[in-house]
C-alpha cells in the first residue's frame, strides 16, 4: 500500500521537479569541477595557451618523466610528507592532551574563557596569523627577546632551514589544537562518570584512570580523526606555508602545493604544473577512499 | 569533593590548571602583541619594543586607515563576495539537498547525482585547469571569479542532505496531502525545522569567503580588485620581491619595520573585526555543531 502511495507521489511531475532543483547546482559543478578535469589532458601535452587544448602537441608521459628526474621533486615530496605527518601526529596528540586537561577544570568561568580564546585562531586566516607569527618570532620579537634574556643566541626562526619545518608544524598545532580538541572533549564527557568513581574508590590514580578509562573511551573518535587526517597527507597547508616562507627556506619549506603554484602561475609552465598537480590529486583520491574504508571498518562511521 | 590523596591530588590539580592557563596564554598573547603594535606609535613599533601592551598609546594608525581608499575598496569587495557567496551557496545547497535526501525510489537518478558529487568532492582538475576555465569565462578581475567557482560546497550539501533525512516523514506527507509542491514542502516544512544546520553551513560559507586570499591572488591581476585578505597579504609580499632581488631577510625585516608596522597591524586588526562580531554565533553553531557534523552510518 505504502509503495503505491509513494509511487503516486513520485509521479512525473515531482520527478521532473527534483531534476529541476538539481539543475542549477549541477551546472556549476559541471563548469567548475568537471570541465577542469577535462583540462587535465594538458598534463600529457605541451600546452600552449595560443593553441588551446585541442591543438597543443601531445607528449604522453614526458612531463611525468621530467618530474621524476628533477632533483627538486624528492625534496618537495619529503618536505610535504614531513610537514603533513608532523602536523597530524603532534596536532592530534596536543588536542587529546588539551581535552583531557580541560576536562579537569572545574571553575566554569575559567573553562569558558579558555575555550573562547583557544578556539579563536581556527577561524582566522593564515594571512592574519602569519603576520601575528612573524611579529612574535622575528629577530627582535617577544620570543627572541625572551631567548636573549635567557642569555641564548637569537634564532631566525622563519629564515633558517633548521627551524622552518618545526615552526610550520608548531604554528599549525597552535592554530588548531583548541578547535580540534572539541570532538575529543565531547567524547570524554560521553564516558560514564560511574566508571571513574568506581576506579577512584578502588584507589586508581588520576594517571591510571586516564589511561584505562578516558583514553579507551576516546578511542573510536581518535581512530575516526586519524583516518580522516590520512587524506590530508599530501596537503601540507598551502595558505600557511605560502604566507610564511621565503626563497631562503625553499629547501625545507617548499611543498607540492606551493611548487605547483610557482611552476604554474608564476613560471607559466602550465603542462608541467598540471602534471604535478594530477599526481597529487590521484594520490589524494586514493588516500581519501582508503581513509573512508578504514573509518567504516573501525568506527562504523564514514566520511562520505 | 576533596579526595583522600590530599597534597598529591592538589599539586596535580595545580599543575593541570597551570598547563591549561599556559596554553590559553599561548593563544592570547600573540593576538595581544599585534593589537598592542597597532595602538603604539610608529617609532615604537618600528623599534620593535612593543610587547603585549601598547607603547606610547595612539590611535594614529587607525586614523590613517580611515583615509586609505584601497583598504576600504578591498574591504567592500570582501563584504560583497561574502554576501554574494552566502546567497548563492544557500540557495543551491538547499535546492540540491532536498531531492538528494529522498530515497532512490522516490527520486530516480539520485545515485548518479551522488556519485558525480562525491567524485567532484574528492578529485579536482587542479589549479591550472581551474584557472583556465575561469579565464576563458572572462571572469578574471571580476568579483565573480571569487564567488562562482565555490558556488556549490559539496560537503555542505551532504551535511544538509543528512539533516533533511532526519526530518519526520509525517510532516511532509501531511503537506503533500494538502497539495503542496516540492518547493512548498521544502520552504514550509523542511527549512523551518533545519535552522541549526542552515546556520552552520551559512557560517562555513561566511568564514570561508572572508578568509580566502588565494582566489584574489590568482584571479585578480590588478591590486585594486583584491579582496581584503589578498590586499593584506601583499603588504608583506613586497618584502618577498625584495628578497628575490637579493636582499637579506634582516634587511627585509628592517624595511618592513620602517614602513609603518603599526599601520599594517591596525589593518590586520580591522580585517578580523567582522569575524569577532560573529564569533558568538560561530561558537554556538560551529563548535557545538561540529560533533554532530560527521556522517553516521
Amino acid at each position: 500500500m505504502s509503495k503505491e502511495k509513494s509511487q503516486h507521489r513520485g509521479g512525473m511531475g515531482t520527478q521532473a521537479m527534483f531534476h529541476l532543483m538539481m539543475l542549477p547546482g549541477m551546472a556549476f559543478v559541471a563548469v567548475f569541477c568537471f570541465v577542469p578535469m577535462v583540462g587535465i589532458v594538458m598534463a600529457f601535452q605541451d600546452y600552449v595557451p595560443a593553441k588551446g587544448i585541442l591543438k597543443s602537441k601531445f607528449v604522453g608521459l614526458e612531463h611525468f618523466k621530467y618530474m621524476m628526474e628533477l632533483p627538486d621533486i624528492v625534496q618537495i615530496f619529503t618536505n610535504t610528507l614531513v610537514i603533513a605527518v608532523g602536523k597530524i601526529i603532534l596536532g592530534t596528540l596536543m588536542a587529546i592532551v588539551f581535552a583531557i586537561l580541560l576536562n579537569e577544570i572545574r571553575v566554569k568561568f575559567l573553562k569558558k574563557t579558555i575555550q573562547t580564546i583557544v578556539y579563536l585562531p581556527h577561524f582566522l586566516s593564515w594571512v592574519v596569523l602569519a603576520a601575528v607569527v612573524v611579529n612574535m618570532v622575528n629577530l627582535d620579537g617577544p620570543v627572541n627577546q625572551f631567548i636573549a634574556a635567557l642569555g641564548l643566541e637569537k634564532i631566525n626562526f622563519l629564515g633558517s632551514n633548521t627551524w622552518f619545518r618545526p615552526m610550520i608544524i608548531a604554528t599549525d598545532v597552535w592554530k588548531e589544537f583548541g578547535y580540534n580538541s572539541i570532538v575529543y572533549l565531547a567524547a570524554i564527557t560521553a564516558i560514564d562518570p560511574g566508571l571513574h568513581e568506581a576506579a577512584a574508590m578502588d584507589g586508581a590514580t588520576w594517571w591510571k584512570r586516564v589511561w584505562h578509562i578516558t583514553l579507551p573511551g576516546m578511542l573510536p573518535i581518535i581512530l575516526l580523526m586519524a583516518a580522516m587526517s590520512l587524506s590530508s597527507i599530501l596537503s601540507a597547508g598551502f595558505d600557511q606555508i605560502y604566507n610564511l616562507y621565503s626563497p631562503m627556506v625553499y629547501k625545507t619549506g617548499d611543498v607540492l602545493d606551493t611548487y605547483v603554484y610557482r611552476m604554474g602561475l608564476i613560471s607559466r609552465q602550465y603542462s608541467f604544473s598540471t602534471a604535478v598537480g594530477l599526481l597529487r590529486s590521484v594520490v589524494g583520491l586514493i588516500l581519501m577512499v582508503m581513509a573512508n574504508e578504514l573509518s567504516k571498518r573501525f568506527t562504523e562511521r564514514k566520511i562520505f | 569533593m576533596i579526595r583522600k590523596k590530599g597534597i598529591a591530588a592538589n599539586t596535580g590539580t595545580i599543575v593541570i590548571y597551570a598547563l591549561v592557563i599556559l596554553l590559553g596564554l599561548a593563544c592570547l598573547l600573540p593576538m595581544l602583541n599585534i593589537l598592542a603594535i597597532s595602538f603604539s606609535s610608529s617609532d615604537a613599533a618600528a623599534a620593535n619594543i612593543v610587547g603585549f601592551l601598547p607603547v606610547k598609546f595612539t590611535t594614529a594608525a587607525y586614523a590613517k586607515i580611515m583615509e586609505d581608499r584601497q583598504f576600504w575598496r578591498s574591504f567592500g569587495i570582501s563584504v560583497f563576495r561574502v554576501v554574494a557567496a552566502l546567497v548563492i551557496n544557500l540557495v543551491l545547497i538547499v535546492l540540491m539537498a532536498y531531492p538528494l535526501s529522498k530515497s532512490k525510489r522516490e527520486f530516480k537518478g539520485r545515485g548518479i547525482y551522488m556519485g558525480l558529487l562525491i567524485f567532484a568532492m574528492l578529485f579536482n582538475g587542479g589549479m591550472i585547469p581551474t584557472y583556465l576555465v575561469v579565464k576563458n569565462l572572462n571572469l578574471l578581475n571580476t568579483v565573480w571569479a571569487l564567488v562562482l567557482p565555490g558556488a556549490v560546497p559539496i560537503f555542505s550539501v551532504i551535511m544538509v542532505m543528512n539533516f533533511f533525512m532526519g526530518v519526520p516523514k509525517s510532516l511532509e506527507e501531511a503537506a503533500v496531502i494538502d497539495g503542496a509542491t516540492p518547493i512548498q514542502v521544502l520552504t514550509r516544512v523542511y527549512l523551518p525545522c533545519s535552522k541549526p544546520v542552515i546556520a552552520t553551513i551559512a557560517l562555513f560559507s561566511i568564514v570561508g569567503s572572508w578568509n580566502d586570499f588565494f582566489g584574489g591572488l590568482i584571479y585578480m591581476t590588478k591590486v585594486q580588485n583584491y579582496p581584503l585578505q589578498t590586499y593584506i597579504q601583499t603588504l608583506s609580499v613586497k618584502l618577498e620581491d625584495m628578497l628575490n632581488s637579493g636582499g637579506s631577510l634582516n634587511s627585509l625585516i628592517n624595511a618592513m619595520e620602517v614602513s609603518s608596522q603599526n599601520l599594517n597591524a591596525a589593518k590586520i586588526v580591522v580585517s578580523v573585526v567582522p569575524l569577532l562580531l560573529i564569533y558568538p554565533l560561530l561558537q554556538r553553531y560551529l563548535i557545538t555543531g561540529i560533533v554532530v557534523g560527521s556522517v553516521k552510518e
